[in-house]
């Protein structure tokens, strides 16, 4: 490997960070699409240079931004002045709408509001984008409100995979606090018809025939306060990660616990042991082994800052329940900032390198799988995601 | 030729520094004005009004001369100052306290 490209998304633009294999020196790029939200970029596994960026904002909505060449240049993808003949019309990349057509079978138009009562599904942004494994011009987006969207034309045009919402559970799914977002979503790289997806406040989900039918996995998780802990759905689940070696083993960071499955999320069980708190945001997977598991725990949902002022990752060799706190290089008082759920990400270098972003603007970055870390960016804007490539 | 004035978010997105110019044929109004911007920047459907319906989006205002016109009808006549490119149409995000 030649070297590594930390993708960085923030409340006020976008930051790429590189290094070479030795990730001690760093170059900054940035910002990209200076005050603009970026809730997540990031890189095709076929063509790495090819990065999807989802740049949104409250005035003025959302855009789909793609770069050819690792992010030194951006473009709309069908936004070009001139369109070529036969392509779609100008301007359509960063459209989202809910599929509301008669084949859907069952077209939903409400979910739960706060309230209790049935609100219409409104469109409000991307906040995950994930390329797909073989094909550098498919890519799936996960929205607020909750749904699954997917192109197949690079980001030009996007149509609802609208079995999801149409499962059934839907009109039960609410929001969290953060709104109601699909987060996260895993595609099998065993398995090309299976894709694991999330939602804050309904749970987590998987289809076994392409996006077609889906059903939820959330059986094992427990969630006091909601009128049913065992409920099927209606869960808020904050993160979930996969080793690709081992696509049926699922780790999940809920909104309080730390849950494993090893049966692709047909029943969780949970593994927080001796965490200090099990509230958090993050998860993830070491590159290299699949049971060396990593979170970022948070004192608690009311008070998003990590305990007793100490920015502590904890790391578990054994796939969870016993736990090491990794503090060498992060700061250990008057620590209070928070690391959001699409934060960290890890290389696939030898030493596997662990990368997250906190709302403070820090990005810390371990190159030797958690044992030291050290700030390779600080004073950023908040940080919103965090991805990162192994370059060749 | 008419002058647009954009906010700096869209400025960035359609690449422009400045204000920028356009030809609009037929009567002068906020939906012809914007048809013409949106054919020549594709990037910003979407952006300042809704895809489908053409509602302006909540937080964004339009002025010409002064005056607010982000309530009047978007086929309403705009003034001929705005016309005539001595002032511009000024589309603007709505300012939020704090």
């Amino acid at each position: 490997m030649s070297g590594v490209r930390v993708l960085v998304g923030t409340r006020k633009g976008a930051f790429i960070l590189t290094s070479d294999g030795k990730r001690e020196k760093w170059d900054v790029s940035g910002p990209h699409f200076a005050g603009w939200e970026i809730y997540h970029m990031k890189g095709s596994p076929v063509e790495p240079n090819r990065i999807f960026a989802s740049q949104t904002s409250g005035w003025f909505g959302q855009i789909i931004q793609r770069s050819s060449d690792g992010g030194r240049t951006w473009e709309t993808p069908g936004g070009e002045k001139m369109p070529s003949p036969g392509s779609p019309p100008a301007g359509q990349s960063n459209k989202f709408t809910y599929d509301t057509s008669a084949q859907t079978g069952k077209p939903l138009t409400t979910h739960q509001w706060y309230d209790g009562t049935q609100h219409p599904w409104e469109f409000k942004r991307v906040w995950h984008l994930e390329p797909s494994l073989t094909d550098p011009d498919t890519v799936y987006a996960g929205v607020e409100d909750a749904a699954l969207f997917r192109t197949t034309n690079g980001g030009q045009t996007w149509q609802e995979l609208s079995g999801l919402r149409g499962h059934g559970t839907g009109p039960e799914w609410q929001p969290g606090a953060g709104g109601m977002c699909l987060h996260t979503i895993i595609l099998d790289p065993s398995n090309p018809d299976r894709i694991f997806i999330a939602i804050s406040a309904a749970g987590a989900f998987r289809t076994d025939d392409g996006g077609k039918s889906w059903k939820p996995i959330n059986q094992g998780l427990r969630s006091q306060y909601i009128p049913d802990p065992n409920a099927e759905i209606g869960h808020c689940v904050h993160h979930i990660a996969m080793h690709p070696q081992r696509p049926g083993v699922l780790y999940m960071q809920k909104h309080w616990d730390v849950m494993q499955s090893g049966n692709a999320g047909d029943l969780w069980k949970e593994v927080s042991g001796n965490l200090p708190t099990d509230f958090g945001f993050v998860i993830d997977v070491h590159a290299h082994e699949p049971e060396t598991i990593y979170v970022v725990p948070i004192k608690s949902d009311g008070e998003h800052f990590p305990l007793e002022g100490k920015l502590r990752v904890y790391r578990s060799k054994s796939g969870g329940n016993e736990w090491e706190a990794l503090t060498k290089g992060l700061p250990q008082s008057n620590c209070y900032v928070n690391v959001l759920r699409d934060a960290m990400a890890v290389d696939s270098l030898d030493k596997c390198g662990i990368y997250f972003g906190t709302t403070g603007g820090q990005v810390y970055a371990s190159a030797d799988a958690g044992d030291t870390w050290a700030p390779i960016v600080h004073d950023l804007p908040a940080v919103l995601s965090v991805e990162v490539q192994a370059l060749p | 030729m008419i002058r647009v004035e954009l906010p700096q978010h869209l400025r960035t997105l359609a690449r422009v520094n400045g204000e920028v110019t356009l030809e609009v044929s037929g009567p002068l109004t906020t939906r012809s004005i914007l048809d013409a911007l949106e054919a020549r920047y594709p990037m910003l459907c979407g952006t300042i009004r809704d895809h489908d319906t053409l509602e302006r989006r909540p937080f964004l205002r339009f002025f010409a001369c002064s005056e607010d016109f982000s309530l009047e009808s978007p086929d309403a006549p705009l003034p001929e100052a705005v016309a005539k490119g001595i002032e511009p149409f000024v589309v603007i995000g709505a300012i939020a306290g704090g």
